[in-house]
């Protein structure tokens, strides 16, 4: 018995909902954009649990090209967060506020 | 054996990611993720898409949290990071994502509902999945790549700078 | 449904016997081999009732050796991860050989029996995946024995095992382009046939350049010798430097079940796998006309052999390029990676696409 593609829905659904609260909880960058990833991967389930029950390869294409442009996206996230630890010493966001009004 | 196996790896998967949002230290938090990650991999596999579910471990297990690991042990954060999350912010945070869940279901409700149909093999055929990547979806791949070399190039602009100059 | 059950788990254990037997018999062969190319005489002492046979029971002494030491863990590093990290890096990389194939399907008690664990529908991007996952286990065990040394050589052993994973999935794209498979199986099928009637048609006739980018930076990924960066026994010592006894043993295990693992690799995609030449099914057919009748078992016997001695051909030579070569410096390291395989690799995508398309 394979269990349906709602099923796959509804756990895609929780995971976003857990990477939004990481993001808002979690007070670093590293682990906030990691908690993007978590966001990211919930769209990629989502996108192959309606590929399957609609019986259509289209989804898995876009989860390829999600998974590219995440791989994209992280080294240049990461190094720009490197170059942020370099000036700073420290990835709190508490700690960089200097925009702040 | 199907629900058996989904089962555990849903479990793995939001279990770790819990986990993540529980523990203070950077590096277990990304571990934490990598677990996670696997396991979707394995999900993916049971949705009949062997091929995402490959990439899926290779990239964002196998090569972005690497990166992430590898960032982390340069920073040398060990340690805990101190918490300091407000009560109402929290509140706030968990009940927004209450809300956002009950969205996402009601948005999805058709498929939650419906029957789960037309599940024929969907495209599990790597093949198949190669000649669409060529044919229909060729400019959106011929721009990956595109957007790839940008982001190789930004990185080295970005990170290959020498400290003072 | 039960006796399905019973077949691969009876598979899973004779692949996993095979495998730690072969690695256990490599060590040997790289104590001999080194030995012979120092013109020493190598490991002759252990015996078992005073039968010394080259000192062929050396791997089991040594093996009692790592087992009887004191089990020893920094009291700063972090226990669960610092036990995490060799079992990780021992798993991945034995889970791996559940994909290859040893031979092909044999009929027994009505049923057909491949010679292979598991025939997955994407294996070789499972190979690559299984691979990139066995990084963990080095960068989580420079980071867990706090150690900066450790962490250096983690460090380094993870910027090198990506770079030269980025190498090793571009050379097989051509292979995939001319053997229009991901399944394993279905690889080795393919080399069964004939190029101009008389050569094999094997991987390494069909992509010579995918080949030799594929061979050197396997070899990069097992992280021996002329690329042991994140060991560096003369300079930092590596990742492993606050393990002992069995975990040590461990990783240095996994060191030998990468080299048997690249040569079951390169052996399946390039010299076709368990394919003997010019035997058919029914026995030898030459080129040259003529021909040799093997029945069905003495076909797949020899099947199997041949998949065995291409094996052990690689991990020789493997071990002979540990023995010969020195230390690449870390930067021609990155530079081997990224300048000159990665832009072979490509050049031979291409022009295996050229020739796809000139046919």
């Amino acid at each position: 018995m394979i269990p349906p593609p709602a099923a796959f829905f509804i756990l895609a659904a929780v995971l976003f909902v857990l990477g939004v609260l990481a993001f808002f909880v979690k007070k670093d960058l590293l682990t906030q954009f990691m908690a993007v990833e978590v966001m990211l991967n919930a769209g990629n389930l989502a996108f192959l649990a309606l590929a399957k029950s609609l019986g259509k390869a289209e989804g898995q294409v876009i989860v390829l090209f999600v998974i590219t442009v995440a791989a994209a996206e992280a080294v240049i996230g990461l190094a720009i967060i490197v170059l942020i630890f370099r000036q700073r010493k420290t990835v709190q966001t508490d700690e960089l506020k200097d925009l702040k009004g | 054996m199907a629900w058996a196996v989904f089962l555990i790896l849903s479990f793995l998967c939001i279990g770790s990611v819990a986990a993540m949002i529980l523990s203070r230290n950077q590096a277990h938090n990304a571990l934490f993720l990598v677990l996670s990650f696997s396991s979707l991999g394995g999900l993916f596999g049971l949705l009949d898409a062997p091929f995402a579910a490959a990439v899926q471990v290779l990239v964002y297990a196998g090569a972005i949290m690497v990166l992430f690991l590898f960032a982390i042990m340069m920073f040398n954060l060990r340690g805990e990071l101190p918490v300091r999350v407000k009560k109402t912010r929290l509140a706030f945070t968990v009940g927004l994502g209450t809300i956002l869940l009950a969205e996402l279901l009601l948005a999805g409700r058709k498929l939650v509902l419906g029957s789960p149909g037309a599940a024929s093999a969907a495209g599990g055929d790597t093949a198949r999945l190669g000649h669409f990547l060529f044919s229909d979806y060729l400019y959106a791949f011929e721009i990956t790549s595109l957007l790839i070399l940008a982001a190789l190039v930004g990185a080295l602009a970005l990170a290959g700078k020498r400290e003072g100059s | 449904m039960l006796a399905d059950v019973l077949i691969v788990l009876v598979k899973v254990v004779l692949t996993l016997i095979w495998t730690l037997l072969l690695a256990l018999f490599l060590t040997w062969v790289e104590r001999k081999e080194s030995a012979v190319l120092q013109d020493r005489i190598g490991a002759n002492r252990a015996s078992v009732f005073g039968l010394r046979v080259f000192g062929l029971f050396q791997p089991f002494a040594d093996a009692i050796k790592m087992l009887f030491k004191e089990d020893f863990a920094p009291s700063f590093s972090q226990r669960f991860l610092h036990w995490l990290a060799p079992a990780m890096s021992f798993f991945f990389v034995a889970v791996t050989m559940v994909a290859v194939p040893f031979g092909d399907a044999v009929r027994l008690f009505g049923r057909r029996i491949p010679l292979q664990v598991v025939d997955l529908n994407a294996a070789l991007l499972f190979m690559l995946a299984m691979l990139s996952l066995g990084i963990y286990g080095i960068l989580i065990g420079g980071w867990a024995s706090r150690s900066r040394f450790a962490l250096i050589g983690s460090l380094r052993g993870a910027a090198q095992l990506i770079s030269y994973e980025v190498a090793l999935g571009i050379s097989l794209v051509g292979l995939i382009m001319v053997f229009p498979s991901l399944r394993l199986s279905k690889i080795v099928e393919f080399q069964g046939g004939m190029l101009f009637g008389f050569l094999p048609k094997w991987g390494i006739f069909l992509q010579p350049l995918g080949f030799a980018v594929f061979f050197l930076a396997g070899l990069a990924e097992t992280k021996r010798t002329p690329f042991d960066m994140p060991e560096g026994e003369s300079e930092i010592i590596g990742f492993y430097t606050e393990y002992g006894g069995l975990k040590f043993g461990l990783f240095m295990f996994t060191d030998f079940l990468e080299v048997i693992l690249l040569s079951a690799l390169a052996t399946t995609l390039f010299f076709g796998g368990w394919q003997v030449p010019w035997l058919g099914a029914g026995g030898f057919v030459f080129p040259w006309g003529g021909n040799l009748k093997f029945a069905p078992w003495a076909v797949t016997v020899l099947q199997v052999l041949s998949f065995n001695l291409k094996v052990f051909f690689f991990c020789w030579l493997q071990i002979l390029f540990r023995w010969t070569y020195p230390r690449f410096r870390y930067d021609q390291v990155m530079d081997f990676g990224w300048k000159v395989l990665v832009p072979l690799g490509v050049v031979n995508i291409l022009a295996t696409g050229l020739i796809l398309a000139a046919r």
